[in-house]
């Protein structure tokens, strides 16, 4: 039994077919990536995935479990978390908020202990802390605690991202272009995080990736996509010499 | 400047967050709560109703400036909290099994108020939640007008255009709603109106209600429930709103429709602009503002010459033109420009500038639906 199984997948805008009978399974703990030319339908599969869409057709498990209807904000409590393309923080707030934003499908306060601040809500609260300051120690984010986001440089926005994204404990991590708009140290950065996830933290990674050199370290199965259909499918190196793929990429 | 050395996690969730806090607010609650000593009647009066506004500015605050949902009619729930009040305490409701209308004492009315506030509340929030931006404004808007119109039709209870008495609360002999007791009152229920919206933003539903502000998409993919909290915060908006607008009834001693315009729903959001968007602080200074205004024209229009000072609209257009003056220079409004102040006195000599200077925004995510 895979981890996650998307069968037929398909979703169409008008009579645009974004993405049309996709198929593709992630086992637990590899990290797998979707690559392909621009509007090729790599971030509508994470938007079906994470619900902000409804599929036309096919359906979706994850762990055991049909998800292709369930409510985009119960996605996040089923172990699905994810980071977007271009950045989606809370800008009015400090890294330390947004982090604790990451915690919110874990606790199960209601209003009236939230308006009295009671000690147990105190004592849950702490806790979130505890489990917020792990993930800024792995990914080294101590120094930008208090800063709000507004006034943090790209890179670390970037990073802050993924940190709300890991604060909610998930098994299947959505990484939508981790790499975009970072240099080459700090691409090399996200490549040993990615790793580092995969690895020590166990969370199955799926990731959508331009950059091929990051795509080759960390990926173990690559999926190419093509005006929402599916190209291709092996491990980085096939990938990389599909015929098919140059074709889509380099044209003939 | 002060360095806070951190050493347990409760020291970023307590309230106080170091000695200077229990300096500062500790002398302005001995100050508050000296005055009614020291000043005479009609500023006591004017220091109510500045409590009982910023009360309601901090009603609007939570849903415009934390949640980012912009209501156009909040004088709608004002009146509403008002109404119930005037209602339950003065005319009295007919219940079954007695023969007279049963009159609420205050301890039940008030809360019975603010409930009411919150269900009406309820009942704009759930239908409008796929409401953004300019188009909440208006449906919000229209509900007002609704409102307001149903305040001088429904005369049954409302009394209409001729308006509604609202009876003096007494504890034995004393007035509660006249001078010094009224005042108390006003402060501890503003005190504590703070004290939980404060709780509420240092809770999860708090950092949603954030998160739902600057990024609805991401949120949702958090686990924040979009509805729930939207609806929560309007409720808890429209019940603290409706709580002042009992206060106010109590304050006014007579209502009318008129009371609870439009002009008033803009005043609110002119408060909240004002004074700070996204800040408590700013709903308090947003009220002083709105309170001062009126009356700081109305004295500089003896020294203008009669052709200005007696043309009909001057206050609105005032207001207008510093709601324009505000967006345009101070976005944060008045708690922005005291926080920019702050900081240049603990930062001297070396204060730069470019702290507080505004970043560009990076390029945000298709808007998704």
């Amino acid at each position: 039994m895979s981890f996650f199984k998307a069968e037929n997948l398909a979703i169409n805008f008008g009579g645009v077919k974004a993405v049309d009978g996709v198929n593709f399974e992630i086992n637990k703990g590899e990290c797998f990536t979707i690559i392909g030319p621009n509007g090729a339908g790599k971030t509508t599969i994470f938007n079906l995935i994470s619900r902000i869409y409804d599929s036309t057709e096919g359906k979706m498990t994850f762990d055991g479990q049909d998800i292709t209807k369930v409510p985009p904000h119960a996605i996040a409590s089923l172990g699905i978390a994810r980071t977007f393309q271009n950045i989606e923080l809370f800008e009015h707030a400090s890294v330390l908020q947004n982090l604790l934003v990451g915690r919110h499908c874990h606790s199960k306060t209601n209003i009236f202990s939230e308006l009295a601040f009671t000690p147990s809500m105190r004592r849950t609260e702490i806790a979130h802390r505890e489990k917020v300051e792990e993930v800024i120690d792995f990914l080294d984010l101590q120094h930008y605690r208090e800063s709000l986001i507004m006034n943090l440089p790209y890179g670390v926005r970037k990073v802050v991202e993924l940190g709300r994204a890991l604060c909610t404990e998930p098994k299947l991590i959505l990484l939508d272009e981790p790499s975009s708009g970072l240099n080459v140290e700090e691409t090399q950065d996200m490549s040993f995080w990615i790793d580092d996830i995969k690895k020590d933290l166990g969370i199955t990674v799926l990731m959508v990736e331009h950059d091929m050199g990051l795509v080759s370290e960390v990926s173990d199965q690559v999926l190419v996509l093509n005006y929402g259909r599916m190209l291709a499918f092996g491990s980085p190196q096939d990938v990389q010499n599909d015929p098919e793929v140059i074709k889509a990429y380099l044209g003939e | 400047m002060r360095f806070l050395f951190k050493t347990d996690y409760d020291q970023d969730i307590r309230i106080a967050k170091h000695s200077g806090y229990y300096w500062s607010y500790g002398l302005l609650l001995l100050i508050v709560i000296a005055a009614p000593y020291f000043l005479e009647g009609y500023y006591i009066g004017q220091m109510t109703q500045l409590y009982i506004i910023a009360m309601a500015g901090v009603g609007l605050m939570l849903l415009a400036g934390y949640t980012g949902l912009v209501s156009l009619g909040h004088a709608a729930f004002f009146g509403i909290g008002a109404y119930t009040e005037a209602v339950l305490t003065s005319n009295g409701v007919p219940l079954p099994f007695v023969e007279e209308p049963v009159i609420f004492p205050f301890v039940i009315s008030m809360p019975l108020a603010a409930i009411f506030a919150a269900l009406a509340g309820v009942a704009i929030g759930v239908p409008v939640l796929r409401l953004t931006g300019i188009y909440l404004a208006i449906a919000t808007f229209a509900f007002a007008l609704v409102i307001e119109e149903i305040l001088s039709r429904w005369e049954s209870v409302t009394n209409g255009y001729t308006g509604l008495l609202v009876e003096s609360l007494y504890i034995g002999d004393t007035e509660l709603t006249d001078g010094a007791p009224f005042y108390f009152l006003c402060l501890g229920l503003l005190v504590l109106v703070i004290l939980m919206s404060i709780n509420l933003l240092r809770s999860p539903t708090g950092r949603a209600m954030m998160a739902i502000r600057d990024s609805e998409v991401s949120a949702q993919s958090m686990g924040v429930n979009l509805a729930r909290v939207k609806t929560t915060a309007f409720a808890l908006s429209a019940g603290i709103t409706g709580l002042a607008g009992a206060l106010f009834a109590h304050k006014l001693g007579f209502l009318s429709p008129e009371s609870f315009t439009v002009f008033q729903s803009l005043e609110l959001l002119v408060l909240v602009v004002v004074g700070g968007i996204g800040s408590l602080h700013g709903a308090i200074f947003g009220a002083i503002f709105v309170l001062a205004l009126p009356q700081g024209l109305a004295i500089l229009k003896d020294y203008l010459p009669t052709a200005i000072a007696e043309t009909p609209g001057m206050e609105p257009f005032i207001f207008g033109l510093i709601l324009v003056l505000v967006i345009i220079f101070e976005p944060y409004g008045i708690y922005g420009r005291w926080l920019k102040i702050k900081h240049y006195f603990q930062m001297f000599p070396v204060y730069k500038k470019a702290t507080f200077k505004r970043q560009k925004a990076y390029m945000k995510s298709e808007r998704l639906k």
